[in-house]
């Protein structure tokens, strides 16, 4: 009634075409038959993948810096903003001599995407205020376990001699965004 | 008599052959037409357009473990299935497959046996077909079993009646029981001496013959007796393996015989339009009736999925109403209406 789409539904005697069917039932056939010359809205998958928009949120990345340190700093702004509660973590302490490991004198020793969990709604590129983490157009790939969907570091942080590219999800928005200096995370 | 024996046992094997390779096909195109009627691809995998599935589908169900119950008559739980796959190879016997090749003087017909009662024997066939569903619906002691073997005795029980008697009326207008009788009176039609197929006297009896070939066969919209949502399988809940294949292979065989004996019956059988007037040798004109006969029996193969991906399903008692307070009375009707034509054509 709230939406006043709301129809009274009329329960009248069938009459004698009704009865029998077949009037319908030809209707339904003939529908049916135009179904089979349209173009199937399925694809071949794996050989055949859609077309993804230019800000498709996929698997995420824990970025490296210039000189391949990791920038996330373990503070948890990730796994507070995650509504789905999916990123878990453990900070850990720089050791001398780690400099070119790490960027700051802190950083995450694990840090877990539970990717069964997730939702991919970028709240956590969003919070992140390193600019450490970011969601990319890779698709997590199946697996037959749960377990296999905890990626750990070893899947998340970005190798040092494949780099991988975010300037896709760098939307115009984003960009124009981060200019504001006197937001604390994009200092 | 040795080539006689010899000509026999090669028309009846190679048209084994051919009801195996259809059957096997036609799950397949099942698949396939299904899938094009929901705007999908479908099987594809198998093959250039998934065109071996069904020998994967054939592979998989003999390497699947052959479960027996423990509970189950384990003879009557085997016999089931092989009555079913029997029942559905037996009729394709008196279907005559094309006309005759003349090879060395000797007219050699496609027809395994010509029987003067041939639609009876079609009859007598496809009722024990029930059997095969009841014992082993019975045989595995299971309530859903049990439950969807009654269905189907109860349905085809039900649905023979109405098929007879639309039959009773062809008979009366042909004056035949045989087959290939049946078919050479169609034979002409279009271009020729206007002899039309049988569908157009008698579209009524038509109509009720499908309907109920629909039942007899256990497809949508009348296949309780297999009603997932309320009988997980119905009656082949307990069956595994082979033994379901038999199961599921005899439905599309049984749907390959139902749409030669509609094809026959009602479209002509292998005639086809201006078959006299082409002027084109015996032998030819048989193989062209074959193909014809062979696209006929295609056409309805298609028509039987076409509509399963349609129709939903009957409810019980609408299927019960539908075949004893419509089809019934309309045969009855039918059987009046074309003994009082044939009264006043001969006046």
């Amino acid at each position: 009634m709230l939406t006043n789409r709301s129809k009274v539904v009329v329960k009248k005697e069938m009459n004698f075409w009704e009865r029998i069917y077949l009037p319908a039932i030809l209707g339904g056939i003939v529908i049916t038959i135009k179904h089979l010359f349209r173009r199937s809205a399925t694809v071949r998958y794996p050989e055949k993948k859609r077309e993804i928009s230019a800000i498709w949120r996929g698997q995420h990345v824990l970025k490296r810096d210039d000189i391949g340190a990791e920038r996330c700093t373990a503070c948890g702004l990730c796994a507070v903003a995650c509504p789905a509660e999916a990123i878990t973590m453990i900070a850990a302490e720089r050791k001398k001599g780690e400099e070119n490991l790490y960027r700051e004198e802190k950083y995450a020793s694990t840090y877990e995407i539970n990717m069964l969990r997730c939702i991919f709604c970028g709240l956590c590129e969003e919070a992140c205020p390193k600019e450490a983490i970011f969601l990319t157009d890779r698709i997590i790939e199946t697996d037959y376990g749960r377990k296999g969907f905890v990626f750990g570091k070893d899947k998340l942080v970005e190798p040092v001699d494949q780099r991988v590219d975010v300037s896709k999800r760098q939307t115009p928005a984003v960009l124009e965004f981060k200019q504001h200096k006197q937001l604390t995370h994009n200092k | 008599m040795i080539s006689f024996l010899l000509y026999k046992g090669i028309l009846s094997g190679a048209i084994l052959a051919l009801t195996l390779l259809v059957a096997a096909y036609s799950t397949y195109a099942e698949r396939k037409i299904a899938a094009f009627l929901q705007d999908r691809i479908g099987p594809d995998r198998a093959g250039p357009f998934g065109i071996l599935q069904p020998l994967a589908d054939g592979l998989k169900f003999i390497m699947k473990e052959e479960i027996i119950p423990n509970v189950s008559n384990k003879l009557l739980f085997v016999l089931g299935p092989c009555i079913a796959m029997l029942t559905a190879l037996m009729a394709g016997v008196i279907i005559p497959w094309g006309g005759t090749l003349i090879m060395d003087g000797v007219e050699y017909s496609l027809q395994i046996a010509d029987l003067n009662i041939g639609i009876l024997y079609v009859f007598g066939v496809v009722s024990i077909g029930v059997y095969g569903i009841m014992i082993g619906g019975w045989a595995s002691n299971n309530k859903f079993s049990l439950l969807g073997a009654i269905r189907a005795s109860a349905q085809m029980i039900s649905y023979e009646i109405a098929m007879g008697l639309s039959i009773i009326a062809l008979i009366i207008m042909t004056g035949t029981l045989s087959l290939r009788e049946i078919t050479l009176l169609q034979t002409g039609g279009v271009g020729g001496d206007w002899n039309m197929w049988n569908v157009v006297y008698q579209p009524l009896g038509f109509i009720i013959f499908l309907i109920c070939a629909f039942a007899e066969c256990n497809r949508t919209p009348f296949d309780l007796p297999e009603c997932e949502t309320e009988l997980v399988g119905g009656y082949h809940t307990e069956y595994s393996s082979m033994k379901l294949g038999f199961y599921l292979f005899a439905e599309y065989i049984n749907m390959f015989v139902s749409s030669a004996v509609i094809s026959t019956l009602y479209f002509g059988g292998y005639n086809f339009p201006f078959m006299n007037n082409l002027g084109l040798d015996h032998n030819t004109i048989t193989i062209l009736g074959t193909v014809a006969f062979f696209l006929k029996i295609t056409f309805f193969i298609f028509f039987f999925m076409w509509i399963r991906w349609t129709v939903p399903r009957f409810r019980y008692d609408q299927l019960m109403n539908l075949g004893w307070k419509m089809l019934i009375p309309l045969a009855v009707v039918n059987i009046f209406l074309t003994g009082l034509v044939l009264i006043f054509m001969n006046r």
